[in-house]
């Protein structure tokens, strides 16, 4: 096990390094987040839908589509020069393989997640105030299922002639309970619903978490190994 | 054609009857050899003839369909111990050009757990003279350096197995040079090797067996005192016409 994780951290520190070099898809991911804003901007109408309501839906829209840009990069950067070859044929175990890309794309996430949040309450003048510490948390637990499913389609995308298509049709499907799940959490944190409603919806955040991550670890050996 | 012909010592690699078959086609045929501490295959051959393939399957890429392969004893495909005694030498560097030539050669030795990393690494870039170039990205290096990153990074862990695919591909002269000298000191310190090349002069300079590869199948197979370099060329010329 420990194996394992420091396997999973050596190779999520080798791609931060990369994407703090090239920046590629984190720039692409904030602009989308960014410019996904505004076009909600323009297209509501505050007189028809209060920010409350329309916020939960728009952060999820823009979270889920710019997180795909940084999963698509993932295994993207393994396939250059058939950098594939070299970690598959080390001594670390395809688990660890896994672990250490979604982790990377966790923190990826998780970043421009923290970008976008405070656009959203600067564009839509929204009353985040003493929910933000919760919303951030529900950010986050929505980020990891998205991540591991995520990066497990991506891994098998990679190497199709329609990656950039397929990952997103593969993921999205799968993505729905998570967004459901977010969606209606942050909902109710926006509107000061009681805390045992959002808490219900949590606890699945957290099942779907927990189911998610074991079950593509399990499955990513099956993509790799030929 | 089987062959179990081995100058002594206990087999690094030892392969009998081993077939990879790829839907339709049988990349491999049938394949047995044993190779000792310190023996260097050269194995010749046309395209698609199963070298890439036989290499794949030892470093642990690929899965045999049939047959057994064991490397330092442990079967394939073996795990983390078997995989850890692999250098894999590829025609693709499998570098991060985003990353420097030191970075990519230290990762490779974290992953492989060598606590001396930092010291190894930088005794393989200085054995492929890549000290000067050593933080510069990689896709700033001309394909021949990237070739001499990918061979440090191969030998940063001092594998007991080397296997390396066509490893004078972009090479000059004086980074030819370097590997033939590499290779010669891994072999005089008890690595075995298996080069795919498809120079055979070059190959043969190096080997303490030699074989011809065709269809899957090994059409001829020799240890050194039986290499004749005249028959070798006529063989490989005909595995060549065939294909």
């Amino acid at each position: 096990m420990a194996d394992t994780l420091y396997g999973a951290w050596l190779i999520a520190r080798k791609d931060l390094a990369i994407e703090f070099r090239t920046r590629s898809a984190f720039f692409s991911a904030v602009i989308f987040a960014l410019l996904g804003l505004v076009i909600f901007y323009f297209a509501w109408d505050p007189t028809a839908v209060t920010v409350t309501d329309l916020a939960p839906g728009v952060l999820w829209v823009i979270f889920t589509f710019s997180g795909l840009l940084g999963l698509h990069r993932s295994f993207g950067v393994e396939t250059d020069d058939h950098a594939i070859d070299g970690l598959l044929a080390s001594p670390v175990s395809r688990e660890a393989i896994f672990l250490g890309k979604a982790i990377a794309n966790l923190i990826f996430v998780v970043v421009v997640q923290m970008i976008a949040i405070p656009a959203l309450v600067l564009f839509y003048n929204l009353p985040l105030g003493h929910i933000a510490a919760s919303l951030i948390g529900v950010a986050i637990l929505a980020a990891v299922g998205l991540v591991a499913i995520g990066t497990l389609f991506s891994a098998m995308a990679v190497n199709t002639r329609l990656a950039e298509l397929l990952l997103p049709m593969l993921s999205l499907p799968f993505f729905v309970p998570i967004v459901i799940a977010a969606s209606q959490s942050t909902a109710k944190l926006l509107t000061g619903r009681p805390v045992a409603e959002v808490g219900a919806w949590l606890k699945l955040l957290v099942a779907f978490d927990i189911v998610f991550v074991a079950l593509c670890t399990l499955a990513y050996p099956f993509t790799v190994d030929d | 054609m089987s062959s179990t012909i081995s100058s002594g010592g206990p087999p690094i690699v030892e392969v009998a009857e081993l077939t990879r078959v790829f839907g339709t086609r049988q990349a491999l045929a049938g394949v047995t050899f044993s190779l000792a501490a310190g023996e260097c295959l050269a194995l010749f051959g046309p395209n698609g003839a199963g070298k890439t393939t036989l290499l794949r399957v030892l470093a642990g890429l690929l899965r045999p369909t049939s047959g057994n392969a064991r490397v330092s004893g442990v079967q394939l495909p073996g795990g983390a111990l078997a995989r850890s005694r692999v250098g894999l030498i590829s025609h693709h560097t499998m570098l991060y050009e985003a990353l420097s030539p030191r970075e990519n050669v230290l990762f490779a030795a974290r992953l492989y757990g060598m606590r001396d990393a930092r010291a190894r690494v930088e005794n393989s870039l200085s054995r492929m003279s890549l000290i000067d170039r050593g933080d510069a990205p990689v896709r700033s290096l001309s394909r021949g350096m990237q070739q001499r990153v990918s061979i440090a990074r191969a030998m940063v862990h001092s594998p007991r197995l080397v296997l390396a695919d066509e490893p004078y591909s972009g090479l000059d002269d004086s980074g030819a040079r370097a590997l033939t000298a590499l290779l010669g000191e891994l072999r005089a310190a008890g690595t075995a090797i298996i080069v795919v090349t498809h120079n055979l002069a070059e190959g043969l300079s190096l080997a303490t067996h030699a074989a011809v590869m065709q269809r899957g199948r090994f059409v001829r197979y020799d240890a050194a005192e039986r290499i004749d370099a005249g028959s070798y060329a006529a063989t490989y010329r005909e595995a060549l016409a065939v294909g």
